[in-house]
C-alpha cells in the first residue's frame, strides 16, 4: 500500500463509521477539490452510492465556474443536492473583522440549515494540514446547541474508535480527510481522475489555490497550469494554501474566533 | 540525513512519499515545543516569513521570541504557555515526510496525549538535564507501551543547562533505560541536546564531545513507518452489511492478514460460515478484475456464497485461527474520566466494530507508572493504569493482544464519552461457537428453541427490574414498557411486586428475610421467563442491594436493574397509595422510605426520575438499553439507512 492507499482505506472507514453509528447524515460539499475528493471517497465507500444528502451552503458569492461544476457534477454522480441560502452580512457578528464577518454568513447559513433539516452529523472536509487550529481537531468532533467547538473539553480519540454519542440538540462534524495533505488531495485527484474546477489552474501567471467567495478569496502567483505541474509547486513552496483567504489574515484570532463559533 | 527542501527539481514520481509520524512526549516543561521549533527551523519546514510574523508578533506583545510559538496557534496556549491539545505539523526529510506530533505535557491533558500519542508510528520521549526522569516521564513512557509505540528515542534536553556534563548525561541514561526495558521498550538512541541553541538536533556539538552517536534528525530517519499486518491471521471486522442494490456487501477494514475469493471464512462470535463470493469496489471497473484478493489496511467489501445473517461487529477470520468467544477478559487498560471505577461498575466497551455492556467483575491491581508497583485498591481514579477483570454482556470475537495488536485492545466508553482504553491479557473463552441465547438459555423439555423464540419476538429474554422507593413511578414506566414491547410485536411480561404479593407471595411479610425472600422468587419467575424468550419486566422496591445482586446472579446474562431515582420528597407527596402517610402516622412499621433504608444501586444499567423525565423520555431510555445491548433487534433497515 503506498500513502494514497493508507489514506484511501482510513477515510473510507471513518465514512462508514459515521454512516453505521449516526441517524441523519449530510456531506458539506464546498465545491472545492477536497469535498470533491470526499464525495469520491464516499462513492467508494457505498460502493457508487452516496447515501446520505450532499448540502452546499451557498452564499451566493462564489464564482460562476463553481456553480456550473456543481449542477452538472450532481446530476452526474447522482448526488441528493439540498441547497441552503445564507443570511445577510447585517446578521452576522459586527465585531469581526469584515472578510471573517463574511465567513461568518456561511456558519449561520449552516446552523439554520442544521436546524431545517434536523441533521446530528455533518461530514466536512477539513484538513490538519491547512491551518494550525484545524490542527487541533479530531475525526469525531461534537458540537454544542449553537455549533461551537470546545477545544478545551474534546473528548480523547484513538485506535479509530469515535465518540458518536450525542446529547439532544447537539450534532457531530465528522472529518474523514483531517490527514490529508494538499498535496495528497492533488496527487489522489489526478490518480482517481476526479474533476474539478478550473479555476484551480494557473491563467495570466495566476491560479486560484483554495476557493472561498469571490470578494474574499484572491489569487496566488503560479503558472502551474494542471495538476503535475501544481503537484512540482507543491514540493518547492513554503507559502501556506490558504494565503489568498482574508478572512485567516486581519487578525492574529480571527480563524480561530470563526472556529469556536461553528465554522467549519 | 536531511536537506532543506527547496530543491527545486522536477518531481521524478509524484506519488506522495512515505509518511511518518512522531510524537514528542515527556514532562510539561521539558521544551518539547521549543524541540519541534528548532526541528521545523534546521529541516526549513517553517518559512523565513513565518518566523518574522511571529516576532512580530512577540514584540506587540511584549515578549520574547520563543521557537515554541511556532506551535501555539491557539490564544489559550499561548496565553498559560502550555500545550492544551495536541498540535500536528509537518517538515521533510530527504526520504520521506514527517508528522510531528506535539503531545500536551500536563497531567490535565493526558487525554490529549493519548489522542495525539496513538496515532505515532515513533515517539520522541523528552527529559530535561537539570531535572532528570520525572513522574510524568515516567507515565508518558508506561503509556507508549500501552499505545503500542514500540519504537522510541530519548532526548536529554537542556544539557547547556548543566554544563554539558557527560555524568548528567549517563546518570539520566541509565535510569532511563532501566525503566524501559522493565517495560519491555527498548530507547533506539539516548541523545543528549540543547534545542534552543541547536546542539545535537541537526548537527553534534563541540560542547558534548564525548558524544558521537546519532543527532535527533538521524534518530528520526531510522524509525520506520508502521506497517498493516500482512503476516497476521486475517481480522477483518464487520462495519456494515449494505443492500444499496442487489448486492448484499459485507464492508469493513482488514486489520490483518489478507482476503481472496474462494476463501473459506467464519464469523466470531456466530461461528457462521461461508465462501467469499467476489470482492467488490467502485468504480466497477476495478472490481472482479483486480481485485481477486486484498490485504491489510485495506477498506473492502465482500459478497458470500450463501445467505447468512451476519451484523456490524462480527469478526471475519478462517476456521483455524479464528480469534476467541470471549465471555469475559482481562486487560491492562488506562483510565481518562473524572468519575472513578469500581468493581461492578457498568460501561460500553469497544472492540474493532463491536460494543457490548460490560461490568467491571475485579479490580486487580492499579499500577504506579512511577516505580511499576501493583497495589490492590477499590478504585481506579483518573489517569491511572490497572489490570481489570470485565464480564461481558454479549460474546466478542477478541484475542490476546500478543497474538493481534488491532483485535487485542478495547475501548472503554462511559456516560458516551471513550474514556479509558487497554490491552487484552487473558480471555475467558467458550470454544463452543454459538451464541449463548442458544445455548445457555434452551430448557432442556423445550422442543422449541431460543432462536425460534428470539426470531419471533423480535428480541432476546431479558429481565428489566426496577427498583426504587414506593410512589417513585416503578410500576408506571413498567406498564407502558410493557404495552410498547407487546406493539412492538415482542412477548413481555409485567411482574409488579405488589400483585405478586397478592397471590405468589402472599405469605411473606416485610422483614428482611421475607424481603429478600419476595426477590428471590421474582428472580427466580422472571428469570424462568427470560430463559423463554420473554422480557421480563419487575417492578419491586427491591431496597436491599445484596438482594439485587443475587437477583441479578440468579438471572445471570441480560439482567438489566433500573433505579427509578424520584426523590423521596416527590415520591412522599404523590404518595398514590396513601402508604406515606400511613407510615409517617406510625401505622406502618418498616415501610421504605420512612423508617426502613433503602439502598441505593452504585451502578445501575439505567437511572431514571420520574419527577425530571416525560413518562414517554423514560419509556424511550429503556427501549435504547434494550436496543444497545442487543436485546431488541434492529432491523436491517434500522443500521443501515440514515435518511
Amino acid at each position: 500500500m503506498n500513502r494514497l492507499d493508507e489514506l484511501e482505506a482510513r477515510s473510507i472507514y471513518v465514512l462508514r463509521e459515521a454512516f453505521a453509528r449516526l441517524n441523519r447524515l449530510a456531506l458539506l460539499w464546498s465545491l472545492g477539490k477536497d469535498s470533491n475528493v470526499m464525495i469520491w471517497l464516499a462513492r467508494k465507500a457505498f460502493f457508487g452510492h452516496v447515501p446520505f444528502p450532499v448540502m452546499h451552503v451557498d452564499t451566493g458569492k462564489k464564482f460562476p465556474e463553481m456553480y456550473a461544476f456543481r449542477d452538472r457534477y450532481a446530476v452526474e454522480w447522482n448526488l441528493d443536492l439540498k441547497l441552503e441560502p445564507c443570511p445577510g452580512i447585517e446578521e452576522v457578528d459586527q465585531t469581526l473583522p469584515p472578510a471573517a464577518r463574511s465567513a461568518a454568513r456561511k456558519t449561520e447559513g449552516l446552523k439554520r440549515a442544521l436546524q431545517k433539516h434536523g441533521f446530528d452529523g455533518l461530514i466536512a472536509g477539513i484538513r490538519r494540514d491547512e491551518e494550525p487550529t484545524r490542527a487541533k481537531e479530531r475525526v469525531f468532533s461534537p458540537r454544542g446547541n449553537q455549533g461551537a467547538w470546545n477545544v478545551r473539553e474534546q473528548p480523547p480519540e484513538f485506535w479509530d474508535q469515535f465518540n458518536a454519542s450525542l446529547p439532544l440538540g447537539t450534532h457531530m462534524r465528522i472529518h474523514p480527510i483531517l490527514q490529508w495533505t494538499e498535496y495528497d488531495i492533488w496527487a489522489y485527484t489526478q490518480r482517481e481522475k476526479i474533476p474539478v474546477i478550473s479555476l484551480y489552474f494557473a491563467k495570466n501567471g495566476k491560479r486560484y489555490r483554495s476557493l472561498g467567495d469571490q470578494d474574499i478569496t484572491s489569487p496566488v502567483a503560479s503558472s502551474a497550469a494542471d495538476i503535475p505541474e501544481i503537484l512540482t509547486e507543491l514540493r518547492a513552496t513554503d507559502v501556506p494554501e490558504r494565503a489568498g483567504r482574508a478572512m485567516d489574515h486581519e487578525a492574529e484570532d480571527s480563524f480561530e474566533r470563526l472556529r469556536v463559533a461553528g465554522y467549519l | 540525513m536531511t536537506s532543506h527542501p527547496k530543491n527545486l527539481a522536477a518531481i521524478a514520481d509524484p506519488s506522495p512519499r512515505s509518511l511518518l509520524r512522531i510524537v514528542l512526549v515527556g514532562h510539561v516543561d521539558h521544551g518539547k515545543s521549543t524541540l519541534i521549533g528548532r526541528l521545523l527551523q534546521e529541516t526549513g519546514g517553517v518559512s523565513a516569513a513565518k518566523i518574522e510574523s511571529l516576532k512580530a508578533m512577540s514584540s506587540k506583545r511584549g515578549m520574547p521570541f520563543e521557537l515554541s510559538f511556532l506551535l501555539d496557534s491557539l490564544q489559550a496556549e499561548r496565553d498559560q504557555g502550555i500545550t492544551i491539545d495536541t498540535s500536528e505539523i509537518r517538515f521533510r526529510t530527504n526520504d520521506r515526510d514527517v508528522a510531528l506530533i506535539d503531545a500536551p505535557g500536563h497531567t490535565e491533558f493526558l487525554r490529549n496525549m493519548i489522542t495525539g500519542a496513538a496515532r505515532a508510528d515513533a515517539a520522541l520521549l523528552l527529559i530535561d538535564a537539570a531535572e532528570g526522569v520525572r513522574e510524568q516521564t515516567r507515565r508518558h513512557a508506561y503509556l507508549l507501551h500501552l499505545l503500542g509505540v514500540r519504537q522510541v528515542a530519548v532526548i536529554v534536553n537542556k544539557m547547556d543547562r548543566v554544563g554539558f556534563d557527560e555524568q548528567v548525561y549517563r546518570s539520566i541514561s541509565s535510569e532511563i533505560s532501566t525503566y524501559l526495558e522493565n517495560l519491555g521498550l527498548l530507547a533506539s538512541e539516548i541523545v543528549p541536546i540543547s534545542a534552543r541553541e541547536g546542539d545535537g538536533v541537526a548537527k553534534l556539538s563541540d560542547r558534548a564531545a564525548w558524544y558521537r552517536g546519532p543527532t535527533v534528525l538521524q534518530a528520526i530517519d531510522a524509525f520506520s513507518p508502521a506497517r498493516p499486518a500482512e503476516d497476521l491471521a486475517l481480522r477483518l471486522p464487520v462495519q456494515a452489511v449494505y443492500k444499496f442494490d442487489d448486492r448484499r456487501i459485507i464492508a469493513g477494514r482488514i486489520e490483518a492478514g489478507r482476503i481472496a475469493v474462494g476463501d473459506e471464512i467464519v464469523f466470531q462470535p456466530s461461528g457462521k460460515t461461508a465462501i467469499v463470493r467476489s470482492i467488490e469496489a467502485w468504480p466497477p471497473s476495478a472490481a472482479n478484475t483486480e481485485h481477486a484478493h486484498r490485504e491489510a489496511g485495506h477498506s473492502v467489501g465482500i459478497t458470500l456464497d450463501r445467505e447468512i445473517f451476519v451484523e456490524r461487529g462480527e469478526i471475519v477470520a478462517t476456521g483455524a485461527t479464528r480469534p476467541k468467544i470471549a465471555r469475559s477478559l482481562r486487560a491492562r487498560i488506562f483510565w481518562l474520566a473524572d468519575e472513578p471505577l469500581y468493581a461492578g461498575a457498568n460501561l460500553t466497551l469497544r472492540l474493532a466494530t463491536a460494543s457490548t455492556k460490560a461490568r467491571i467483575a475485579a479490580i486487580h491491581s492499579v499500577i504506579d507508572p512511577g516505580n511499576l508497583s501493583q497495589t490492590v485498591h477499590a478504585t481506579v481514579n483518573n489517569n491511572e493504569v490497572a489490570e481489570l477483570e470485565f464480564g461481558l454482556f454479549q460474546p466478542l470475537g477478541a484475542d490476546l493482544y500478543t497474538v493481534n495488536p488491532k483485535t487485542g485492545r478495547i475501548v472503554l466508553e462511559h456516560g458516551g464519552r471513550i474514556a479509558g482504553g487497554g490491552l487484552i491479557l487473558s480471555v475467558g473463552s467458550d470454544e463452543t461457537p454459538l451464541r449463548p441465547a442458544n445455548r445457555a438459555v434452551t430448557p432442556v423439555a423445550s422442543t422449541v428453541s431460543a432462536a425460534e423464540r428470539n426470531s419471533r419476538n423480535g428480541h432476546e429474554g431479558a429481565v428489566l427490574w426496577f427498583t426504587g422507593l414506593p410512589g417513585s413511578g416503578k410500576s408506571t414506566i413498567a406498564r407502558s414498557i410493557e404495552r410498547r414491547i407487546f406493539d412492538l410485536g415482542g412477548a413481555p411480561l409485567l411482574l409488579d411486586g405488589d400483585t405478586m404479593r397478592a397471590g405468589l407471595n402472599n405469605d411473606l411479610g416485610f422483614a428482611n428475610s421475607d424481603r429478600a425472600e419476595n426477590v428471590r422468587r421474582l428472580a427466580e419467575v422472571s428469570s424462568l421467563l427470560a430463559k423463554n424468550g420473554s422480557i421480563a419486566i419487575t417492578a419491586a422496591i427491591s431496597p436491599v442491594a445484596a438482594d439485587r445482586a443475587m437477583a441479578r446472579e440468579l438471572v445471570g446474562e441480560r439482567f438489566f436493574e433500573i433505579h427509578v431515582a424520584t426523590p423521596l420528597e416527590v415520591c412522599e407527596q404523590r404518595d398514590p397509595k396513601g402508604l406515606y402517610k400511613r407510615a409517617r402516622a406510625g401505622e406502618i412499621k418498616g415501610f421504605t422510605g420512612v423508617d426502613a433504608i433503602y439502598e441505593v444501586p452504585k451502578a445501575p444499567d439505567l437511572t431514571l426520575r420520574t419527577d425530571e423525565l416525560p413518562l414517554e423520555t423514560a419509556v424511550a431510555r429503556v427501549i435504547d438499553l434494550l436496543r444497545d445491548t442487543g436485546v431488541l433487534k434492529r432491523t436491517e433497515t434500522d443500521t443501515n439507512t440514515t435518511i
